[in-house]
């Protein structure tokens, strides 16, 4: 089994200099491996440090100790230490991220929204408008739509806009933060199907879902993570 | 997973290697022993408050500006590896014409008010050598174009414009001669809101497309948020933090830099 992901003692302080210099430990001494097609969900109360862990893994935060490795193709890059932009490659084809909340500049059209990250890679246009198209039309995002700019839809529709985004490339390593938040059922449904299907091809999926059922359906094993 | 090979990220040379520059014009006012290197691609937004030294260190790294102590060494096209104020001063000015470009805060000072919009644009392929009359116009309408200014306004001038077409005439002014690496000071700065996020989204995708690296001085989080790929955050002339974007702006270490991001309203 290839282990995508190798977190090795790994620890997280926030130390608030603007407020009386408040310093406190979220993770300490975190071991986490995930292979190639598993699904691992992190478990624990909220306020546990399970977004942090996860936005770590991300380079998003940086962590005050420990390593994380990534694997790349056939390299592996410790993403504690690695520069900017070896980071953002690897964000560009190997990790994707995807939170409830959608990011994006007003006037650019939800289609091109979502098949950015594929046309980025340098894929035929064709190809990712069919991909955008299909993941929209799975998450029931109504066609009418899809030429208009997110800024000004629901929430809960950008919220599946931001999926269809996330899932536009097939990255061999996923994170989602409760990305069925607030999604009814049925929606909540494709979102279990797609990490599914990012399952079957080899993906290494962490998640953090706060619904059971989606937890359930999707979660290989359960690691707990628990408040300091 | 032991070896942590990086080979093919240690192949790219930086196009741009700081050295320890300092350019101060008093105790505080000025920049202090500044080193990064910038790679080919990439775009670095230098953030910090009113005097906190950013313009002073972008006039001094695009040769503008000569630092007290420090080097700047730029990888050249044409010219091969250079130390920049080490060189002639015509060196310097070539450059400027043809590999660099300046995007400056008020267009005025980046414009020739007073000359057409395609005179503007032509001048620079002037300078580095055009002179068909034809093909100068024909560039200058296709790059009017790809900065969203219709091209029968070709021979207006600049001072019949709005601020946000006179910004991305500017734009297109530099980009004609395809540089390679570009110098922006808060090239949204006096803009609308509304019209500031059609500029970054336009020039979010010129950088991709042409694969530019670029220096960006703002104040505004936002811009240097959508832009850049790593951030220095200036403070009193000296970088105080530094790294990938997302990473300062959400987990930022520096007590400065955390009064930075939590002074931001949220809407």
């Amino acid at each position: 089994m290839t282990i995508m992901i190798d977190v090795r003692g790994v620890e997280k302080s926030f130390t608030l200099h603007n407020q009386g210099g408040a310093s406190f430990s979220v993770l300490e001494g975190v071991q986490l491996q995930v292979v190639a097609g598993e699904c691992v969900v992190l478990h624990g109360q909220s306020g546990a440090g399970k977004s942090t862990l996860l936005k770590a893994l991300y380079a998003n935060y940086a962590v005050s100790s420990g390593s994380i490795v990534l694997r790349d193709g056939n390299q592996v890059v410790d993403i504690t230490t690695a520069l900017p932009r070896r980071i953002l490659a690897l964000r560009e084809r190997t990790v994707g991220y995807v939170s409830q909340f959608l990011r994006v500049i007003p006037r650019i059209p939800t289609l091109q929204v979502v098949m950015q990250p594929l046309l980025d890679l340098g894929e035929d246009e064709a190809v990712c408008e069919a991909k955008a198209r299909d993941l929209l039309s799975r998450l029931n995002v109504p066609e009418r739509l899809w030429s208009l700019s997110p800024s000004t839809f629901s929430g809960g529709e950008q919220q599946r806009v931001n999926i269809a985004r996330g899932f536009i490339v097939d990255y061999p390593i996923l994170l989602l933060d409760e990305p069925t938040a607030s999604l009814d059922a049925a929606n909540r449904q494709v979102v279990v199907q797609l990490i599914n299907e990012a399952k079957v091809r080899g993906a290494a999926v962490v998640g953090i879902f706060h619904d059971e059922d989606v937890r359930e359906a999707v979660a290989d094993r359960l690691v707990d993570i628990r408040a300091l | 997973m032991s070896n942590t090979a990086q080979t093919p990220w240690q192949d790219i040379e930086p196009l741009l290697s700081v050295q320890q520059l300092s350019k101060f014009y008093a105790p505080g006012k000025g920049c202090g022993d500044v080193s990064f290197d910038l790679y080919p691609g990439e775009v670095l937004g230098i953030v910090g408050e009113s005097g906190s030294g950013k313009s002073t260190l972008l006039n001094s790294l695009s040769a503008r500006l000569a630092p007290d102590a420090g080097k700047v060494i730029y990888r050249s096209e044409q010219f091969g590896e250079l130390d920049l104020y080490a060189g002639e001063e015509s060196l310097r000015r070539q450059l400027m014409r043809s590999e660099w470009g300046i995007v400056h805060q008020h267009a005025a000072d980046g414009l020739r008010m007073n000359v057409s919009a395609g005179a503007n644009i032509g001048e620079r392929l002037m300078a580095i050598g055009e002179r068909h009359y034809g093909d100068i116009r024909a560039r200058a309408e296709q790059w009017l174009q790809a900065v969203e200014i219709d091209s029968n306004r070709i021979d207006d001038k600049p001072a019949q414009f709005s601020g946000g077409m006179q910004q991305r005439l500017q734009i297109a002014r530099n980009l004609v001669t395809h540089p390679r690496l570009i110098f922006m000071d808060e090239p949204t700065g006096g803009l609308d809101v509304s019209v500031q996020a059609r500029l970054l989204d336009l020039l979010r995708t010129l950088v991709a497309q042409l694969g530019l690296s670029v220096i960006i001085v703002t104040h505004d989080l936002a811009v240097a948020r959508l832009l850049a790929h790593r951030l220095m955050v200036m403070r009193r002339g000296e970088v105080v933090e530094s790294g990938l974007t997302d990473q300062v702006l959400d987990d930022p270490q520096h007590p400065y830099t955390q009064l930075l991001v939590s002074s931001i309203l949220q809407n």
